[in-house]
């Protein structure tokens, strides 16, 4: 996939399909997502529009789909409740700034140390927040809204089972919509949340006052946004990646989101990010070039221009159905069988990252907490030392097994018998690594001990690695060496 | 007489359970030769994805699920090939065996009941459906 032609005309027939068929089912998330946020549908559909179209030129991941996202949206919502929309398109500006720096420090690399049950939490998290916000829709409203959900399920899991030409969503938002009009029946629509205005995104600046305090106001969010943001679109392209059976350039997918944020900022969308859903939808429809993302943003600009006044009458209900459907898919189902097989200090990485996303509506917050916990989870792992003691004819042999720095030294120290005296004493580290200083200053310790008992004390079997630390800052090779050096 | 002969395979007991059947088959016919095809379900890919530190360790779970089948061959001595394929199964296993003229279809049946073949749809069911040869579907 490197030529021009390649990347974009090698599959002009199905990136065209995929990328209608992805336009269609775009509409009803962007609006949905920018309801969650709290801000007018159209923030959400500028987003679309702006993020797909420009990823498409400069994105890393051809037939990625990239648009306003859920786990975004989640994220934005107490900036948008206390400071509004305009703080809002700021932070998007400096999350793609924060993106394009990511990129180019190809942080992209450091993905591989986030573990698979971090990932595995980010998106369970993600699924359950989706789906309680859409809970004030729905829950206790009416009877009829009731009902209009439970259509709408029925329509997007049954409908495709017979019929994929069109997305079963958008039959779901047509039907319904046309039975609510018509029907006149009395339900919340999109149009009590916001408006539609059909028109193409314009250049604006950010409505806020250029100080640090605003910086301090919208950094944070910006940070999590950033982070998040290239969490989802790495996991997604991973996907697509194996879908298509083809690699892609992470750090210029990091770069690309990030410049893709920036201009979405000055033309009034919400920060974005390549979307896991959508992006599935695209490669099974057919799409596989840089093509289909373009055709899906245009077309989906399209509509809006041409169906905008529709768009209002959207009954929520029928809205809530969909992103239950799409939480629905989000959940990774087969956690529960990763629960009960996978190691245990795994699964509670797991569940602890889905914790605090859940307790605090911040899925930055939980990948860092899941990444901390699996951190010292995975120090306490391989911090067991083993020591094995053998008493020859004339020697004492301690086989030293394991890993031994900071983590490891109290146990190592432990481990020794310091009632001895006068005897032949022999450390064998064949089977160990000293790894930092505090493993070398255990070392010296226990040699200095027991020396200190007048034993005769030989450490053998370092490799390269701990022999050279030991030499560089080791003192027990000095047979006069007192403990106080430590 | 089949010469050459199509395993659809999944990575689930039922597909080893063709296996054995396609291997039985397979070895009282000289010259026959099995492919293997092993067909990624796109709906899975978000999952195996998820559960890998790296490509190279989904790789490697996928190569893991074909070794039960390949000890099935290996075991009666039937020459056998390898293609793993992403897509649709049912689809994608009419087109590989149409595409390489592929003479016998073996493969297994998942045993959904009414309720799961109507929302999840029978694999078993396309194939013997639109297959352009006979398809042996292994309970």
């Amino acid at each position: 996939m490197n030529t021009v032609k390649e990347q974009w005309f090698s599959n002009v027939r199905g990136d065209i399909l995929a990328g209608i068929v992805v336009a269609l089912a775009l509409i009803p998330e962007a609006i949905a997502f920018s309801i969650i946020a709290g801000v007018d549908p159209m923030v959400g559909l500028y987003a679309s529009f702006c993020i797909a179209v420009i990823t498409a030129f400069i994105g890393g991941r051809p037939a990625m789909i990239s648009a306003a996202t859920g786990a975004m949206a989640l994220l934005i919502v107490p900036l948008v409740r206390e400071y509004g929309v305009n703080y809002l398109l700021a932070a998007t500006v400096l999350t793609g700034f924060i993106q394009i720096l990511f990129g180019v420090f190809k942080v992209a690399k450091l993905m591989k140390f986030i573990p698979r049950a971090v990932m595995i939490g980010f998106v369970n998290a993600l699924a359950i927040l989706i789906f309680m916000a859409q809970v004030p829709h729905f829950f206790g409203i009416s009877t009829i809204t009731y009902l209009f959900v439970g259509i709408t399920l029925l329509i997007v899991y049954i409908v495709p089972r017979f019929f994929k030409a069109i997305p079963a969503p958008l039959i779901a938002i047509v039907v319904l919509t046309a039975v609510a009009i018509w029907g006149k029946v009395t339900v919340g629509t999109v149009g009590d949340l916001g408006t539609i205005t059909q028109t193409l995104p314009s250049f604006l600046i950010p409505h806020v006052p250029f100080n640090l305090e605003t910086l301090m106001i919208i950094l944070p969010y910006s940070i999590s946004l950033a982070i998040v943001g290239l969490v989802e679109s790495l996991l997604t392209a991973s996907i697509v990646d194996d879908m298509t059976g083809t690699g892609s350039n992470k750090n210029k997918e990091a770069r690309g989101q990030g410049i893709a944020n920036v201009i979405t900022g000055f033309f009034g969308g919400m920060a974005g990010c390549a979307m896991i859903g959508q992006s599935i939808i695209n490669v099974n429809s057919g799409g596989r070039t840089r093509l289909s993302t373009l055709i899906a943003g245009i077309f989906l600009m399209f509509l809006i221009l041409v169906l905008g006044g529709l768009v209002i009458q959207i009954p929520m209900p029928v809205l809530a159905g969909i992103m239950i459907m799409v939480s629905v898919g989000t959940f990774d189902w087969s956690s529960f069988s990763y629960l009960r097989k996978a190691p245990r200090s795994d699964a509670i990485v797991m569940l602890l990252t889905v914790i605090v996303v859940v307790a605090t509506h911040n899925l930055a917050l939980g990948v860092m907490a899941g990444i901390l916990l699996s951190a010292i989870l995975f120090v306490a792992k391989i911090s067991k030392i083993h020591i094995a003691t053998q008493q020859t004819n004339d020697a004492v042999l301690y086989r030293i097994e394991g890993q031994l720095f900071f983590a490891s030294v109290e146990r190592f120290v432990d481990a020794f018998d310091y009632t001895m005296s006068d005897s032949d004493i022999i450390l064998d580290f064949t089977e160990a690594h000293v790894w930092d200083d505090s493993g070398v200053g255990a070392v010296d310790k226990v040699v200095i001990r027991l020396r200190a008992l007048g034993n005769r004390v030989v450490v053998k079997g370092l490799n390269a690695a701990s022999e050279k630390i030991i030499n560089r800052v080791g003192l027990y090779h000095d047979e006069h060496a007192k403990l106080k050096a430590h | 007489m089949y010469s050459r002969i199509l395993l659809a395979a999944d990575g689930s007991d039922n597909a080893v359970r063709a296996a054995k059947e396609a291997a039985i088959i397979a070895s009282s016919m000289p010259d026959a030769i099995v492919e293997i095809l092993f067909v990624v379900d796109p709906s899975k890919v978000k999952e195996e994805v998820l559960h890998s530190q790296n490509h190279n360790e989904i790789e490697f779970k996928r190569k893991q699920k074909l070794i039960p089948i390949q000890e099935q061959f290996e075991h009666k001595s039937v020459p056998y090939q390898i293609t793993i394929k992403t897509g649709d199964p049912g689809p994608t296993i009419v087109d590989y065996a149409k595409q390489h003229h592929l003479e016998l279809i073996v493969m297994g049946s998942r045993g959904l009941n009414a309720l799961q073949e109507f929302v999840l749809g029978s694999v078993s069911h396309k194939v013997v459906k639109r297959a352009h040869c006979p398809v042996i579907v292994v309970k």
